[in-house]
């Protein structure tokens, strides 16, 4: 038997205070939480940053640390810093070393890297996942950051080191809840599942926001139990989770194997809490980790206009389209390339869909937003600034008296730095599980 | 033929991933599922994305009145010509079908 907190769905997110030191009261096992996801997209991987804010992180963070100072059990997050690359790692250890100063208490801390050197990885033998895209081993070498997600047997790793703080890098969001179930030798279906219902925390469960739940492991099945008031799981509120943000609701992939929950029955013991038994863990032949990268595709520059004009209105995507064939043709002139990309999206009209959009209406007016894309932020800015006399003037008709529409700034053109890809959708295969990682133990105070 | 959000509880579409997108049709009802699972077809969903339905998909949940339909993301998350990066949008295409 297990027990398991998850203060809520990712750090960052914030959790109930109150709902929290109920779930200290219950004496948990462990206490953890993941830090990141590919869901805010590729610049946090290519940059190996957080999206959130340092001051949250670390007011979130420090309170989870007193939490796990008084249950005196161990701490884990999973997938540090969004994104999991080795200097989010970093900076989720500086963070715990600063908190644990301000707190005057000694900890142990481990770390389990995942970074991998991208030269290696564009010569090894990588098999792609369905939908991968189509890479060269260049594309590969030039990520900036390429990660491998750690399964439970790499966090296993790290708990045995007797740590308090186990900061993980990339991590699949189950293996860090799971590990600790199936160390115990509770069941393996229910581990990987109980894992996969609770790694978004309470989203499992009305009053989704309230973050913090329990999950309760052992021989046969697993608990659910929100901790907040007002927040009730129910069979369907747990079943539908499997829905959640992943293409197959009954199969998980998983490091070393897969889950399958078809045979799964979802009881409700009361009215907040419900029983699942009957998932399956059916371990594979070959132990394969994914991998995730992320490389800079080019640098960008955003100009807006504003169109109130009726009649430009009306005839925006005829404007647009005119634009950006002269804009294009005066580029190639006067820069000598066709390395760039010009788009213009009409927010209003059909930004949303583009060629897609099955919807036709008149609206009062239309935000035109420009996105230039060049392999430097010179000529993205060069680029950028060839286009704008065209946003501020360009006439539907040649005869028209010049016309002028609304910039927003000056200057109008905004620099969004390095605009980054997705790179990899792939598996590798591991002799042994700790082959791509890397754990280290410091002690703190 | 009607909207197919006027039939059902909820159209919601997330990533799955940076490489797929995945749509759940919560009907709401054992009725509104009866009526729903039967009309709604693959192919014309996929025509909605203007791709082919061999690389979709599809779950008929009758236990939860769920519809899954998930799907090679339309362009990958956070490329320069994607328009949506947690692929959220895409719930109101497929909500205004007429099925």
């Amino acid at each position: 038997m297990t027990r398991v907190l998850i203060p809520s769905g990712a750090l960052g997110l914030n959790y109930d205070q109150a709902a929290l030191e109920r779930g200290i009261v219950n004496r948990p096992d462990i206490i953890v939480i993941d830090g990141g996801s590919t869901d805010s997209g590729p610049a946090y991987l290519g940059r190996g940053v957080s999206k959130y804010a340092r001051a949250s992180t670390k007011v979130e963070w420090a309170g989870l640390m007193t939490a796990r100072a008084k249950a005196g059990v161990p701490l884990v997050i999973g997938t540090a810093g969004t994104c999991g690359a080795d200097t989010a790692v970093d900076w989720m250890l500086e963070l715990t070393r600063e908190i644990a100063a301000e707190q005057g208490t000694p900890v142990k801390i481990a770390t389990l890297k995942s970074g991998q050197d991208p030269e290696a990885i564009a010569k090894a033998n990588l098999s792609p996942l369905p939908g991968a895209p189509t890479v060269t081993a260049e594309d590969i070498a030039a990520c900036s950051n390429i990660v491998a997600l750690a399964g439970a047997e790499q966090v296993t790793q790290a708990l045995e080191t007797g740590a308090d703080i186990i900061i993980c890098g990339r991590a699949t969001d189950t293996a860090i809840i799971a590990a600790l179930p199936l160390q115990n030798g509770d069941h393996a279906g229910a581990a990987w599942h109980g894992a996969k219902i609770g790694e978004c925390g309470a989203l499992c469960a009305t009053n989704p926001q309230s973050g913090v739940l329990q999950v309760d492991f052992d021989a046969t099945g697993f608990t659910i139990t929100p901790l907040a008031d007002g927040a009730h799981a129910t069979p369907h509120t747990v079943y539908a989770h499997m829905l959640y943000e992943n293409s197959d609701p009954f199969i998980l992939y998983e490091p070393g194997g897969y889950l399958d929950v078809r045979d799964a029955t979802y009881t409700a013991l009361d009215d907040s809490r419900v029983r699942v038994e009957g998932s399956a863990w059916v371990p594979s032949d070959a132990y394969t980790v994914k991998i995730e990268g992320a490389r800079v595709a080019g640098y960008q520059v955003v100009a807006m206009a504003l169109l109130r004009d009726t009649r430009y209105v009306a005839n925006a995507q005829a404007w647009a389209d005119d634009i950006a064939t002269k804009a294009r043709a005066k580029v190639e002139a006067r820069l000598g390339t066709t390395d760039f990309h010009i788009e213009l999206r009409l927010i209003g009209q059909n930004a949303s869909f583009g060629p897609l959009e099955t919807k036709a209406s008149t609206p009062n007016e239309i935000g035109v937003t420009a996105i230039v894309t060049a392999p430097t932020e010179a000529r993205a800015e060069e680029i950028a600034k060839i286009l704008n006399p065209y946003l501020l003037h360009h006439p539907l008709t040649q005869e028209e008296e010049q016309p002028t529409f609304a910039f927003l700034f000056s200057p109008p053109e905004m620099k969004r730095g390095a605009t980054y890809a997705f790179t990899l959708h792939h598996t590798m295969t591991l002799n042994n599980p700790m082959d791509a990682f890397r754990l280290e133990v410091h002690e703190h105070g | 033929m009607a909207e197919l959000r006027a039939l059902v509880q909820k159209v919601r579409s997330k990533n799955a991933g940076p490489f797929w997108l995945t749509i759940d049709i919560f009907c709401g009802s054992a009725a509104a599922y009866t009526v729903v699972q039967p009309r709604l077809d693959t192919a014309a969903v996929a025509q909605v994305f203007g791709k082919d339905a061999a690389t979709f998909k599809r779950f008929d949940i009758p236990d939860l009145h769920v519809i899954k339909i998930s799907l090679p993301r339309p362009t990958i998350q956070g490329a320069i010509e994607d328009r949506d990066m947690h692929g959220a949008s895409w719930a109101a295409l497929v909500g205004e079908m007429q099925i």
